[in-house]
């Protein structure tokens, strides 16, 4: 009887194993999408942190409510599930790699349909076939695009000229500086002003040391003013014979840290580490941080205040008291761009929520009135610049967006390689050594090439 | 109906020796697909290159031993030296204070009230993830931290300390941190073994005018043993294998100079962001190597051979002679 029943369960067992693998559905990625018919239930975006879905519940028409697991309920039913993997230690693009690469063949509610990718890994994925070409594939037109400035086009194109990915944001640099400061040492704190003095280097070394001389910080850490320098190279940092190209820039920035550090104007802080983020609250000394338009919102408000539950207004810790200026060179800073999966089964979705979120003279316009992110819309940013009456509460009423209007249009994203987020990493992470004086010059390219090849095994040094 | 009985009596005997073999598959099934295959394959892939570029696979590709002439003119010997100062820098105190606590505890003559207790509390660290361990120390050692604050405060220093600029100062607090994650585990095993020694040994020796350190050295140590040897390996294994505390603490980088990068963080780094099965196999054979090596030179240095020494073998004559003569006058 019990051997009877035994293999009674195992034959049941064996069925439902059996019948649980499911055909896939062919899913539409031909350019003869129909609006809408025949999309998957859910809709699978993956990305590193919380930024985009923010603004997608804030700004897309469809989006109903969020459930208790987190994920959102749009108008016709379709379920968003958001993937959300932290970038430390490249966890967020491994787990991205391994779905992107089984989504052929993954059961229809659980494929990837739109990923988010920054400027530093972009090439990667836009030079692969893993990235949907936004207008061949699912149907986004040029008068759709026309908007948008061009180098964040240009970033997303890949090698034939189709563009793989679009983006919600221009990330124009900007040096973030305190009111209460520049009026104590510079006896100003208007944006024109301070940025006269600010224009050019060896304007900003003058600065920095009557900053030193009154007690404050001209920056946090040693990575602060690293974009600065490495977006101004005058090549991309890997050649096509897989050698790195270490620019003069790069060198430059080296030894202006080392002097920074040595004459104690910086705080020898790390990006991103726990004193980085207290030095822009009540209690730093530090005069500024170089920031892109991204992060006055997403990082430096919440970092800005005293407390942080408490409402986001004025005598609030240090609300109101920053603002910002173009700073002594023009760069750019990131940027999130959302690509479209291939094999995904919610092409239609995936364009409505590209073309809304990043095509619209209205989101866009809204989304900058109420973040302050400098979003990817011409025409939206000329109104707002032009706009008399518009001032941020947070930036003590300066219209940044004005200073902004002429600069993101001439931004030139050309020299980037899809090697700069592990090169940028590994340069600072090196350096941060011989800025310390733990080890030599010498040491630390050693210790930084030794690095690459572990993280790169194709690289190799330049001869 | 009796000789049916019988049939069916007899073939239930043999039925239950086969039960052992069959509960032990699922274990050999598990074992041969996620852990023996995976290996065999791994030392596979280390005589081949296999990496990506962004999402393109190069590979496998035969290579020999390219992979492992590559990783030593890298830097995995200053690695594995990392390892082992820093498996050194954590075992030799918790040897010492996981022994020195299981002779206390067990000691029938000293008798210590509430060992429950300690028992309990110094286990717990051990529950505690090894990650989470390792970030609330980089919370506590950072910049801006609470340490930091008191050594200034107390005057020790007078400007801000970073941990991650000073060689041994990491190694210190990640050997800190393994000796409190581990002390209180090896405390548990040593005293289960000390309670395996028979007392009347110790009541012999106190007899004989035994002091605390002769008993010590003489008695508990030789018959602790087995139990000690297991310790130390296990603790070689995982002290080899040393990663999370590691990793976390140093956010990854290893510390200045690259002083606290073990040889797990090392093959983390290569299966990371270009998924380097080939090298990462390579780094790994060695590992299982020097894991190998240093096992059987603690297992040499501290199994007695089967022969006596001279002073043994003296002590044993004047025995059998001394029994001899009682059997003679007994008899």
């Amino acid at each position: 009887m019990q051997k009877k029943l035994l293999r009674l369960a195992v034959g049941v067992c064996t069925i439902f194993g059996l019948s649980s693998c499911n055909g896939t559905t062919s899913s539409a990625t031909g350019t003869d999408v129909t609006e809408g018919a025949g999309e998957g239930k859910v809709l699978n975006i993956r990305c590193w942190n919380d930024e985009f879905q923010g603004r997608f519940r804030s700004y897309y028409p469809d989006y109903m409510s969020t459930d208790s697991d987190g994920n959102d309920l749009l108008r016709d039913g379709t379920k968003v599930v958001w993937t959300i993997t932290a970038n430390k230690d490249n966890a967020y693009q491994n787990a991205l790699d391994v779905s992107l690469k089984a989504n052929d063949t993954a059961a229809d509610d659980s494929k990837v349909d739109m990923y988010l990718v920054e400027a530093d890994y972009a090439l990667k994925y836009v030079d692969s076939d893993y990235s949907l070409d936004v207008k061949a594939d699912l149907g986004l037109t040029d008068n759709d695009l026309s908007q948008q400035y061009q180098y964040t086009k240009d970033i997303v194109t890949d090698s034939t000229g189709a563009q793989k990915g679009t983006t919600w944001q221009a990330c124009p640099g900007l040096y973030a500086y305190r009111r209460d400061i520049a009026k104590e040492v510079l006896g100003t704190d208007d944006p024109a002003e301070v940025q006269a003095k600010l224009s050019t280097w060896d304007g900003f070394n003058a600065v920095a040391a009557a900053m030193k001389a009154k007690g404050y910080f001209m920056l946090s850490g040693y990575d602060d003013a690293y974009r600065p320098y490495s977006n101004n190279i005058s090549a991309p940092l890997v050649n096509e014979n897989d050698e790195i190209v270490i620019d003069q820039n790069i060198e430059n920035w080296i030894d202006t840290t080392k002097e920074y550090t040595d004459k104690g104007y910086n705080n020898k802080t790390s990006l991103w580490d726990s004193q980085w983020s207290a030095d822009q609250g009540p209690n730093g000394k530090v005069f500024g941080f170089f920031y892109s338009t991204w992060g006055i919102n997403f990082t430096l408000e919440g970092n800005s205040l005293a407390d942080a539950n408490a409402e986001k207004a004025l005598g609030n810790g240090l609300y109101g008291e920053y603002a910002v200026t173009e700073g002594p060179a023009s760069y750019y800073w990131g940027g999130s761009w959302l690509c479209g999966a291939k094999g995904t089964d919610n092409s239609y979705l995936v364009k409505r929520i590209m073309q809304t979120m990043t095509c619209s003279r209205t989101v866009s316009k809204h989304l900058t009135l109420d973040t302050l992110d400098y979003t990817n819309n011409k025409v939206a940013m000329t109104e707002i610049a032009e706009d008399p009456t518009y001032g941020s509460d947070f930036l003590g009423g300066q219209n940044h967006i004005a200073m902004f209007a002429e600069s993101a249009d001439k931004i030139d994203m050309s020299n980037i390689s899809s090697y700069d987020q592990g090169i940028n990493e590994g340069i600072q992470t090196a350096f941060q050594d011989y800025f310390a004086g733990s080890v030599t010059k010498e040491k630390a390219w050693e210790n930084f090439y030794t690095n690459i090849a572990e993280v790169y095994p194709n690289l190799k040094k330049a001869a | 109906m009796n000789k049916r009985m019988t049939i069916n009596t007899r073939k239930k005997k043999m039925s239950y020796a086969k039960w052992g073999y069959i509960l032990l598959v699922p274990f050999f099934v598990i074992f041969i697909l996620f852990q023996l295959i995976p290996l065999l394959q791994t030392f596979k892939y280390s005589f081949y290159e296999y990496y990506s570029i962004g999402l393109q696979e190069i590979g496998p590709n035969w290579v020999g031993f390219a992979n492992y002439v590559k990783i030593f003119q890298g830097s995995i010997l200053k690695y594995a030296g990392n390892t082992l100062i820093l498996w050194i820098l954590c075992i030799i105190p918790q040897m010492t204070v996981s022994l020195l606590l299981a002779v206390w505890f067990t000691d029938i003559r000293l008798h210590l009230k509430g060992t429950w207790f300690f028992k309990t509390v110094i286990y717990m660290p051990n529950l505690v993830m090894a990650a989470a361990f390792g970030m609330l120390f980089q919370m506590l050692f950072a910049a801006n931290g609470p340490v930091v604050d008191m050594l200034m405060d107390s005057g020790w220093i007078t400007e801000t300390f970073h941990i991650g600029q000073s060689v041994w100062g990491t190694r210190w607090v990640i050997a800190l941190m393994n000796f409190l994650m581990w002390f209180g585990n090896t405390t548990i095993l040593l005293m289960a073994g000390v309670m395996g020694i028979d007392t009347t040994v110790y009541e012999a020796a106190t007899i004989d005018g035994s002091g605390a350190f002769k008993t010590f050295f003489h008695i508990t140590m030789p018959l602790l043993m087995p139990i000690f040897i297991y310790v130390v390996i296990t603790s070689l294994i995982g002290g080899v294998q040393l990663f999370d505390v590691a990793q976390i603490f140093t956010s990854g980088s290893g510390a200045v100079d690259g002083s606290s990068k073990t040889l797990m963080m090392y093959l983390y780094k290569l299966i990371g962001t270009s998924r380097n099965y080939g090298e990462a196999g390579a780094v790994s054979v060695v590992l299982f190597l020097l894991t190998a090596t240093l096992s059987f030179i603690v297992f040499a240095f501290t199994q007695k051979s089967g022969k006596l020494s001279k002073k043994e073998k003296k002590i044993m004559k004047e025995i059998e002679l001394k029994e001899a003569s009682k059997n003679g006058t007994s008899c």
